[in-house]
């Protein structure tokens, strides 16, 4: 599942903006499946970390109530080209994904 | 906590033909991965509640100082964009909350010292509600809300 993370890295006037989209269902717990009528298990993801050269710029804690293939955009002080900002997350159960982008 | 619990499962199973909203996902879910996961504050069932378990303490002060950008009609109500910045100088984190959701919590930011105090992303709403951003600061915390008005389906809110 490599390469799940989409991250692009835009540096401008000493800031840099940080936008991500992944790609998780963020199911809630309290859908049905409509066929069966059972209900369909939690599975969001809890929590996203945001580096800038390794060092972390940004925590997330996240509930189911953010949208399915969740957008993240969050921005720091710093960053030159060519550095790399690298974000994670790890879901309720315990499903984790990384990626990495260079600034630009 | 049995009544809880049944009070949480039936709020959700009535809540469910429109968006979930992650109602008691720290009681339904088998172990909690994550220990510093703030499981409590998003299964309280009310915005104060959430704020009183996220942050200690759910006396918020509106400011202008917090700006927050969500539509005014959300035709779909299971991807709301919302921004989130402030021009407040120390910043620790950032929480936003859909006020008519059962969980009314949705999102915690924690800001690193180098964080520029903004964050955007696109939320789950149940319903026409305000959403809520909470910015924490060594002064207390200030907020600021925007209804936004959600019609799901095009069947009208």
């Amino acid at each position: 599942m490599a390469g799940n993370i989409k991250i692009r890295a835009k540096s401008s006037n000493g800031v840099t903006t940080v936008k991500a989209l992944m790609s998780h269902e963020m199911e809630t717990g309290l859908r049905k499946d409509k066929a069966t009528g059972e209900p369909i298990p939690a599975h969001f993801i809890q929590e996203v970390t945001g580096k800038w050269n390794d060092q972390v710029v940004m925590t997330a804690f996240w509930s189911g109530g953010v949208s399915k293939n969740p957008y993240l955009s969050f921005k720091f002080n710093g960053g030159e080209k060519g550095e790399s900002v690298e974000i994670s997350w790890v879901d309720n159960q315990g499903q984790s994904e990384s990626g990495t982008a260079e600034i630009s | 906590m049995i009544d809880a619990k049944r009070r949480t499962l039936l709020k959700g199973s009535l809540g469910a033909s429109a968006i979930g909203i992650a109602v008691s996902a720290g009681l339904l879910t088998p172990g909690t991965v994550l220990a510093n996961w703030p499981k409590d504050a998003f299964a309280a069932t009310e915005t104060d509640a959430a704020l009183n378990d996220l942050l200690g303490s759910a006396s918020t002060e509106t400011s202008d100082q917090v700006k927050i950008k969500a539509p005014d009609i959300a035709e779909n109500g299971a991807v709301v964009p919302v921004t989130v910045e402030t021009d407040v100088a120390g910043a620790k984190s950032i929480a936003i909350i859909a006020a008519g959701n059962g969980t009314p919590l949705i999102a915690s930011f924690d800001l690193g010292a180098d964080a520029v105090p903004f964050v955007s992303t696109r939320i789950k709403m149940a319903k026409t509600a305000d959403v809520i951003a909470v910015v924490q600061t060594e002064g207390g915390l200030l907020s600021a809300a925007k209804p936004v008005k959600v019609t799901i389906g095009g069947c009208g809110g």
